[in-house]
């Protein structure tokens, strides 16, 4: 009966242990900014941050094999194509003065098109749809120790400015005339945003990682009365669903991206089924 | 002692030549109370957003307290309309409160006595027992309430309130007089209203907006019933031609 948990520390198996602790390391992460993603309204603006990646990981991939620009590694890539589209967009929403979600649609397009455009140049065999889809195989231990780094990145301004990170999310415009800085925090949300989607992009890949900052906040929005309650519950509700979904995806022979998905879509539409709040 | 506020020559367009605002000349003075009237699209929420430094003049000058709007607005307290806040924001009565004691220099989290301060706006507007509430429970009412209890945790000099009957039923809308009433003798109180009704509720000055602002002293607006106040406006153009196009308008409205 317990010969899955034997399996699970098989030698070769050292990537589905990286997921997982990967799934568990970046709940603190994924519960801050998939709660400020989903109250400020922004997961559009995060999905067209997440596609946009794939630009910067087709230039890398180009930049490295074509220009052997060695130190250009997808994932730094895939970094400066997620802020830059999470900052133009987020700027030109500030400025209000193009309609938000044009902007978005043309990033998100752009930002994709860009990245197979690189990678259709790029020579010799390139696996885009590990980008797109999540590959697991792709992870090591250096991405623990980045999962590490940014939940510190994430915990600490929290600890320090959640009054202020409440009071914006709440009513930008009132925080704004007590004084507090919104644009400021606007934009380190934004860049905090594009981080995360890179972090996750092995795991659930670009098209899905939406999915995952979004579902496991919104499930908990549900049922939570305070923003820092909402956090703390899409942080343990995410961990959740990213072990269950690895188990899933390992045990049943299926692609780990959408089964983690999955499983967080569906518990999401239960709980809007048992939703507390009333929402009229 | 310097006025509360003070415009001086003001224009103001969104779009380069074609005016929103112009050649306002307002000034309120400390403890006088005022009602902004006009009609939808007159420029009322710019008038708000000038003062309040959202938005900055083409042309002259803007003093909150004889100092730069950005720096007088930590003296106000401003209520916004409660329905273009978010409904569904996971957060409690007192903390939407407590956010009105945020300053820009105070330290990063809120003591003992920002505590008590937001408890003591919560009774004064008969709101304390559903402090603990979310805020998205409460029906419209108790959400304008709790904005203004949010307003007056500023600890405000002015008190800005935008539309604040709008959403009231008819039966919290005395109470809410009486409340205002009751603040107008702490502070400078400026209300905008679609609601001419509000107008005849003891404020000083009527200011009129529609793309230019006058100002009236309410003893020559005033009106018994609200009925009355439609033939007011007949009369008001025999006397002052230039109140016709801002205040006889805003009956439509």
């Amino acid at each position: 009966m317990f010969e899955w948990w034997h399996e699970l520390w098989m030698p070769e198996l050292s990537f589905l242990r990286y997921a997982l602790l990967l799934g568990i390391l970046s709940a603190p992460v994924l519960g801050v900014i998939g709660t400020t993603v989903v109250t400020r309204r922004i997961s559009s603006l995060a999905g067209a941050s997440a596609h946009a990646a794939l630009g910067g990981v087709g230039l890398a991939l180009y930049l490295q094999r074509v220009w052997m620009w060695r130190f250009f590694s997808p994932e730094l890539g895939a970094v400066l194509g997620a802020l830059i589209a999470a900052l133009v967009v987020g700027i030109v929403s500030l400025s209000a003065s193009e309609r938000e979600d044009t902007v978005i649609g043309v990033v998100w397009a752009l930002g994709m098109a860009l990245g197979l455009l690189f990678l259709d140049r790029t020579p010799g065999y390139v696996d885009w749809q590990g980008y797109l889809f999540g590959n697991i195989l792709l992870l090591s231990s250096t991405e623990l120790y980045l999962t590490l780094a940014l939940d510190a990145a994430v915990l600490l301004p929290l600890g320090l400015f959640y009054n202020r990170l409440l009071a914006v999310s709440f009513d930008a415009t009132f925080a704004q005339l007590r004084g507090v800085r919104a644009t400021a925090i606007y934009l380190a949300v934004l860049a905090l945003t594009a981080l995360t989607i890179v972090l996750l992009m092995n795991v659930v890949g670009i098209i899905l990682v939406i999915a995952m900052i979004t579902l496991p906040a919104a499930t908990s929005g549900f049922f939570a009365r305070h923003l820092w309650s909402m956090m703390a519950l899409s942080g343990i509700l995410s961990a959740v669903f990213m072990v269950g979904g690895l188990l899933l995806s390992y045990f049943c022979r299926v692609p780990s991206g959408p089964a983690i998905v999955v499983l967080a879509g569906v518990v999401y539409l239960l709980a809007m089924t048992v939703r507390r709040k009333r929402r009229s | 002692m310097a006025p509360i506020i003070e415009l001086k020559n003001v224009d103001f367009g969104y779009v380069p030549g074609e005016l929103t605002l112009e050649q306002v000349d307002l000034t309120v003075a400390s403890g006088e109370s005022g009602c902004i009237v006009g009609p939808n699209g007159g420029g009322k929420s710019t008038l708000l957003k000038l003062l309040l430094g959202m938005l900055q003049p083409t042309r002259g000058t803007v003093r909150l307290f004889g100092l730069p709007p950005e720096e007088g607005r930590l003296r106000v307290g401003y209520m916004p309309q409660y329905h273009l806040l978010d409904r569904v924001f996971p957060i409690t009565a007192f903390e939407v409160v407590l956010t009105g004691r945020m300053n820009s220099w105070r330290p990063l989290w809120y003591g003992r006595a920002d505590r008590r301060a937001a408890m003591r706006a919560l009774e004064e507007i008969g709101m304390a027992q559903l402090a603990e509430r979310e805020f998205s429970e409460l029906s419209g009412g108790q959400r304008q309430r709790v904005l203004i209890a949010r307003a007056l945790a500023c600890e405000p000099e002015l008190l800005l309130l935008d539309e604040p009957t709008a959403n009231i039923d008819p039966g919290a809308e005395e109470r809410f007089y009486a409340l205002l009433e009751n603040l107008r003798r702490r502070m400078t109180v400026l209300t905008v209203s679609h609601d001419l009704g509000f107008v005849n509720r003891e404020v000083d000055s009527v200011i009129c907006v529609n793309r230019r602002v006058v100002k009236h002293r309410a003893a020559d607006f005033s009106a018994e019933a609200a009925d009355a106040v439609y033939h007011h406006h007949v009369s008001l153009i025999q006397h002052d031609h230039s109140c016709f196009c801002h205040c006889g308008e805003a009956k439509h409205v």
